[in-house]
């Protein structure tokens, strides 16, 4: 197939996910769990695959993603709450010592600067460290940012270790639009787009994101990365820096982490500090081995179905009914993890490679593979890629 | 401050400090022969602490207690089986993701079988006793934790020292795949440096969480981490060595908090880490080792 064609059927399939999108918000009621797995979803997307440009692009095994989400988070909490609520929200502080807002997006921009600006402090000495040494350092790193932004000496800035609230969220946002008159008038005909759009928010903001790591995968900086990982010393060889290429895969991680990190909180409404644990570091790194290690696309689906058996499909596990079978001894609350524990420890066993291995997500080879042989078309739905 | 004040937090710090010893044994002689950072020895840990719990609800404590030591040894050789044998030959990273994945079902496991409620842990006769020394009011478990781990620390360098299974340990630690060509059964010794590990986490956890309120899913989490940044403080692979860097990360972190600045007690710790990385890898008494492309 010509690239031309590929890329044509590339922008239709994505505008035929759009029109999917659109006639679910269409036919199904606002409170249906699969808008929530979309928007969430397409957030954990982006912080999947920033961890895997870090992980699996560029070799560095690092666990600090949870840190610079916690930053971007908090940036664009801080940066965004109203004037009139402060007084409320900082009762502690006296109403903080910030007293202005920016923008959304500039919020969302910051929040990724301000991330990366920390992931290049920080990456200064963690940098020259190895595989399992450098897992441990980020790791300590997250654990030391969760700490400051506690820190009640801080607290007019981060509001200690209590909640931030009533910033700008996905809703608030659209819901906001009802201030021009004609968006007024769309949404009162139509209620349904209301609720389309503050679906697509997220995922526009996550797809614009992931499309950029990707052009930067495909650039020269995308090769040298990969170059490093396959080999740190042959790549030094032929004249990459590794210093200044492994800082740059790690800040740029970081910065996508961290607008992560800001659409998380522009979706909960809500965040604290003491969330960003490292089990959440831990489930985004399930997520890529879920994906496969080294594949964007991976990632993506890895995300979603994660999403989605967590807060939907598996839901019934906890609330003592699933699969029409009701057993409320067994099926009582935590359940559902522990089911999902043991499904990801068979995929890391056994299913090494994740959904995608190392590869794209290409048209092309799955209508060769239907081509070839139909009898395997069970196993490319299923994901063998 | 005077000694009076900080007296209380010195002999805390002793004392949590022998028992992130105890755990960071087992993280050092699992990294010395896998190399392998095993995320799910805090866990293991946590584990341990709330089978006491549960066992002592039923039993009378002289079964429980030798109960709780043999289901954590368990535990520790069932992880490894399943968990980390079938990928010895695969790379590093994915066993180092096993071990998270590890980690994660055990929090969970912990979270569906407690049902996310604080358990309150048993208080062991005697060692729960309050006792004072000088200015400080204190359990005798603190006073009991230096002395035992010490006790267990020179056994278990008798046994690496002067016993086949010890020999095997210390070849295996030194040349993996030369010690296999040797005749060196290599699973049995990773499992036994398991059972070891699991042994000593189990006395840990017993001696640990006597002095807290209860075990949580993810009280092994902390714990752990701090015992590893013990053995790498100390120097990977070396016994002595982590016994060392645990006593003076659990004083130091004490003092911290002694100090009261005790939100940065955990950012103490890993910021040793990183400064230890950078200024010595090898850590107070690690080998010096060399890069071969």
């Amino acid at each position: 197939m010509k690239k031309q064609t590929k890329t044509t059927v590339n922008v239709i399939l994505i505008i035929a996910l759009m029109v999917v999108i659109l006639l679910l918000s269409v036919f199904l009621p606002s409170s249906s769990m699969i808008f929530l797995v979309l928007k969430k979803g397409a957030i954990y997307s982006l912080v999947a695959v920033s961890m895997n440009l870090l992980n699996g692009f560029t070799g560095l095994f690092s666990l600090g993603q949870a840190g610079f989400m916690l930053i971007g988070a908090y940036t664009y909490a801080i940066f965004t709450i109203p004037d009139v609520g402060k007084d409320a929200i900082y009762m502690y502080f006296s109403g903080g010592i910030i007293h202005f807002t920016i923008p959304v997006i500039v919020a969302l921009l910051l929040a990724g600067i301000v991330a990366a600006i920390f992931a290049f402090l920080i990456g200064l000495p963690v940098l020259r460290l190895k595989s399992d040494y450098l897992a441990i350092a980020t790791l300590g790193f997250a654990e030391i940012i969760r700490a400051i932004f506690q820190w009640d000496k801080l607290g007019p800035i981060t509001n200690g270790s209590n909640m931030l609230r009533k910033y700008p969220t996905f809703d608030s946002i659209i819901t906001g639009l009802t201030k021009y008159p004609s968006m007024d008038k769309l949404f009162k005909s139509a209620p349904w787009f209301e609720n389309y759009l503050i679906t697509m928010l997220p995922i526009l903001i996550s797809g614009i994101c992931i499309v950029i790591i990707v052009l930067l995968i495909n650039s020269s900086y995308g090769r040298a990365f990969k170059a490093i990982r396959d080999d740190e010393v042959a790549a030094e060889a032929m004249g990459i820096n590794l210093a200044s290429h492994k800082m740059m895969s790690f800040c740029t991680s970081s910065f996508f982490a961290g607008v992560g990190g800001a659409l998380l909180a522009m979706y909960q409404s809500t965040i604290q500090a003491s969330a960003f644990k490292s089990t959440m570091t831990y489930e985004i790194l399930l997520i890529v081995v879920l994906g496969g290690i080294g594949s964007v696309t991976g990632s993506c689906i890895g995300s979603f179905l994660f999403i989605a058996c967590q807060e939907w499909w598996l839901r019934g596990l906890d609330s003592g009914k699933f699969l029409g079978i009701t057993a409320p001894g067994i099926f009582r609350n935590g359940f559902r993890l522990v089911v999902f524990s043991v499904i990801i420890m068979c995929v890391v066993l056994f299913y090494r490679k994740g959904i995608m291995g190392e590869n794209e997500f290409d048209v092309e080879r799955i209508i060769k593979r239907f081509r070839k042989s139909p009898k395997k078309k069970k196993e490319e739905v299923s994901g063998n890629g | 401050m005077s000694l009076g004040n900080i007296l209380p937090y010195i002999l805390s710090g002793i004392s949590v400090g022998g028992q992130y010893a105890l755990i960071a044994i087992g993280y050092t002689m699992v990294y010395g022969i896998l190399r392998l950072i095993n995320f799910a020895h805090g866990d293991v840990f946590m584990a341990a602490g709330l089978m006491m719990i549960y066992l002592t609800a039923s039993m009378p404590l002289y079964v429980s207690v030798p109960l709780v030591i043999a289901l954590t040894i368990i535990l520790g050789f069932c992880i490894e089986r399943a968990a980390y044998k079938p990928l010895r030959t695969a790379p590093r990273m994915s066993i180092m993701i096993s071990a998270i994945g590890v980690s994660y079902l055990l929090q969970n496991l912990a979270l569906y079988i407690t049902g996310g409620l604080n358990k309150n842990y048993p208080s062991l006769p005697w060692i729960s006793d309050t006792i004072t020394i000088g200015t400080a009011v204190t359990k005798r478990v603190t006073v009991i934790t230096p002395f035992l781990t010490i006790f267990l620390v020179v056994v278990l360098v008798l046994f690496i020292n002067h016993t086949k299974m010890g020999m095997a340990m210390r070849a295996v630690s030194r040349d993996f795949e030369t010690a296999q060509l040797m005749g060196i059964k290599i699973d049995n010794v990773i499992s036994a440096t398991f059972i070891v590990g699991s042994f000593l986490a189990a006395i840990g956890s017993m001696l640990y969480f006597t002095n807290y309120a209860g075990v949580v899913p993810t009280s092994g989490a902390m714990p752990g981490l701090k015992a590893f940044v013990a053995a790498v403080f100390g120097g990977i692979g070396s016994i002595p060595g982590a016994v060392v860097g645990a006593f003076i990360i659990g004083i130091c972190e004490n003092l911290i908090k002694g100090s009261g600045l005790t939100t940065f007690s955990d950012a103490f710790t890993f910021a040793l880490l990183i400064i230890i990385l950078i200024v010595r890898p090898t850590g107070l008494f690690g080998e010096k080792q060399t890069d071969k492309v």
